[in-house]
């Protein structure tokens, strides 16, 4: 197998931040499909705020990443006029919404890694990126609060209630790995003092999943499989639809102002 | 405005040496201005008009998340998705304080939301028409945010304080909603060429569908009648109307676009725009179920609701299930 060269940090930075911003863009994308449709006012009023919170995240992530990279490229140019390939968002956040069950349980093991992520980068030696990080922190911890407060409450809940939360852990589990994989991005910026390494947050996140799933009376699945690629662009058949709704008036009034 | 055609059970207004000591005591405290509680003593009329039109109302801020919601996942830029998911967020919460105001007069929210699945509540017409472009949502915030407030900017001085408190945190915010939305039309208006005639054909399509929120013309109804002597009406159907026209035509020349009424034209004399009428015979079509988007809107709803049943009972499960702990360990 071929040795890659090592990245630069300037390119590691902007794979980071393209891959941060990508994960609250998609997963935005996905919760803010559920607008009118919840199953009780309150929830239609959090998951848009939760959804708005992930969409001023992206901003701010995508914005960096373009000003980084140099090439006069802004968060909209990167969200809209990006394909598939090129989007480096987990597979997690772009499975689809499913029953609310699934969409919360996607949620729950989304923000604890989310949550995690964010307060070792506020330790970022980059200060843009500590600054953003301590923004959304802010935010995320409410967003990991609510939805492992939901997951004990379904998983503990009704017979029927019960087993949609453990379906969807049993789908979800294996799209979690990737969250913690790294590359020779991560091991530059590791190094840097910028980011931390994927796999150094895996302890954390499994505690709190775990004490959650276990109050949720739930069963964490015994397969050890996991998927990957969304961080390398290999994705699933889903982004490209996702993408295709996102991106319609971009793609099909190019250049126009909005 | 978002009640339209809501009845009292009254067949006229009787004056005040008809009524009873109590309705003449009630009917003076609201013509002296007076704010009534929920807990003071209403007539039944009183409350159960305030129930259809407050049920109205805040259905309608829920239906109307549908035809928003229809482009969040479309919105053209970032800033754009997160300025709409904020404004559907908002309706939502305003569903949230009038079901409120609502229970305050003896009414569950989940009793509310039953009788409108059973199509025996209705929420505004104006929910039934499809947003096909981006150009609608701008349409849909100023013409459709621009006719609601007309009508609630009054409402904040309506003589049920719940209603009247709900309002003005209400109106606060559907100005905001309102200058989005026009903000969007300035974006589309002077844009390309194609964005300005995705811009005039959202006026074209919103314009009467904008007009028939205000209801047809009421100065003859016994229920407008009796609901501006409760104060729960402030002004008549035509006199919104006029309003929101004379406020909304200069708009509409400023971005640069025409207004799809022929015969309108400036009256010096009474200092307003002389307009042609909405075609009433879709406005009642509409409201009888058979406007474009009725059966989808609805069904949306329902399916919303019975899909989330599961989620509900769980939650009101696992509260059970705590207290009862509870009880067992004290």
């Amino acid at each position: 197998m071929a040795t890659a060269a090592t990245p630069s940090v300037n390119d590691a930075l902007v794979e980071f931040l393209l891959r941060t911003g990508d994960n609250t863009l998609i997963l935005g994308h996905r919760i803010s499909e559920w607008c009118g449709h919840s199953p009780v006012l309150e929830e239609d009023i959090a998951l848009a705020n939760s959804a708005l919170d992930l969409i001023g995240q992206t901003q701010l992530w995508l914005g960096l990443a373009g000003e980084i990279e140099g090439k006069g490229r802004t968060a909209d140019n990167l969200a809209y006029l990006r394909d598939a390939a090129e989007f480096r968002n987990a597979l997690l956040v772009e499975r689809p919404n499913g029953d609310f069950g699934f969409t919360l349980m996607r949620q729950f093991l989304f923000d604890a890694w989310h949550f995690e992520l964010l307060t070792a980068l506020t330790q970022s030696k980059d200060p843009r990126i500590a600054e953003i990080a301590a923004k959304s922190l802010k935010e995320v911890s409410y967003h990991i609060e609510r939805s492992a407060d939901l997951i004990v409450r379904l998983g503990d809940g009704t017979a029927e209630s019960h087993k949609r939360m453990q379906d969807a852990l049993d789908q979800l589990w294996s799209y979690t790995g990737e969250l913690f994989i790294g590359d020779a991005y991560d091991d530059v910026l590791a190094e840097a003092g910028i980011a931390p390494h994927p796999a150094s947050l895996k302890d954390k996140w499994l505690a709190v999943v775990s004490r959650t799933l276990s109050e949720a009376t739930l069963k964490i699945p015994s397969s050890t499989f996991m998927h990957k690629g969304g961080k390398r662009g290999i994705h699933t058949e889903h982004l490209g639809f996702i993408l295709a709704e996102m991106q319609f008036l971009q793609r099909a009034y190019p250049g126009a102002t909005w | 405005m978002y009640a339209q055609l809501v009845k009292t059970d009254s067949d006229r207004v009787r004056g005040l040496d008809e009524m009873s000591a109590e309705e003449r005591a009630f009917q003076e405290r609201i013509d002296r201005g007076e704010k009534i509680e929920p807990k003071e003593w209403m007539p039944e009329g009183y409350r159960k008009t305030l129930i259809r039109q407050i049920g109205q109302h805040a259905h309608s801020e829920i239906v109307g998340q549908l035809p928003e919601g229809n482009w969040i996942t479309r919105a053209p830029t970032l800033e754009r998705k997160a300025i709409l998911l904020a404004k559907v967020q908002d309706e939502a919460g305003h569903g949230l304080y009038l079901y409120c105001a609502a229970e305050t007069l003896g009414v569950s929210r989940d009793e509310l939301i039953e009788l409108l699945h059973a199509g025996k509540m209705k929420y505004s017409s104006i929910f039934n028409y499809p947003t096909l472009t981006w150009a609608d949502i701008g349409a849909v915030g100023w013409l459709v945010d621009g006719a609601a407030i007309m009508n609630q900017v009054p409402l904040q001085r309506t003589s049920f304080g719940p209603y009247s408190r709900a309002m003005i945190r209400i109106c606060k915010e559907e100005s905001f909603h309102q200058r989005q939305g026009y903000d969007i039309m300035m974006k589309m208006a002077k844009g390309s060429p194609a964005q300005k005639a995705m811009a005039q054909d959202a006026l074209n399509r919103f314009w009467y569908p904008a007009l028939m929120m205000f209801g047809p013309s009421d100065k003859d109804s016994v229920h407008s009648a009796q609901s501006m002597a409760w104060k729960i009406k402030i002004n008549t159907n035509d006199e919104l109307r006029q309003k929101f026209v004379d406020q909304t035509v200069p708009q509409a020349h400023y971005l640069g676009l025409t207004v799809p009424d022929p015969d309108l034209k400036w009256n010096e004399e009474k200092g307003g725009y002389d307009f042609s009428e909405p075609d009433w015979s879709e406005f009642f079509d509409v409201i009888a179920g058979n406007g474009p988007c009725n059966t989808e809107r609805l069904n949306a709803r329902v399916k919303a609701w019975e899909d989330g049943r599961w989620f509900r009972e769980a939650l009101v499960a696992h509260a059970d299930k705590r207290a009862a702990a509870r009880i067992a360990a004290e």
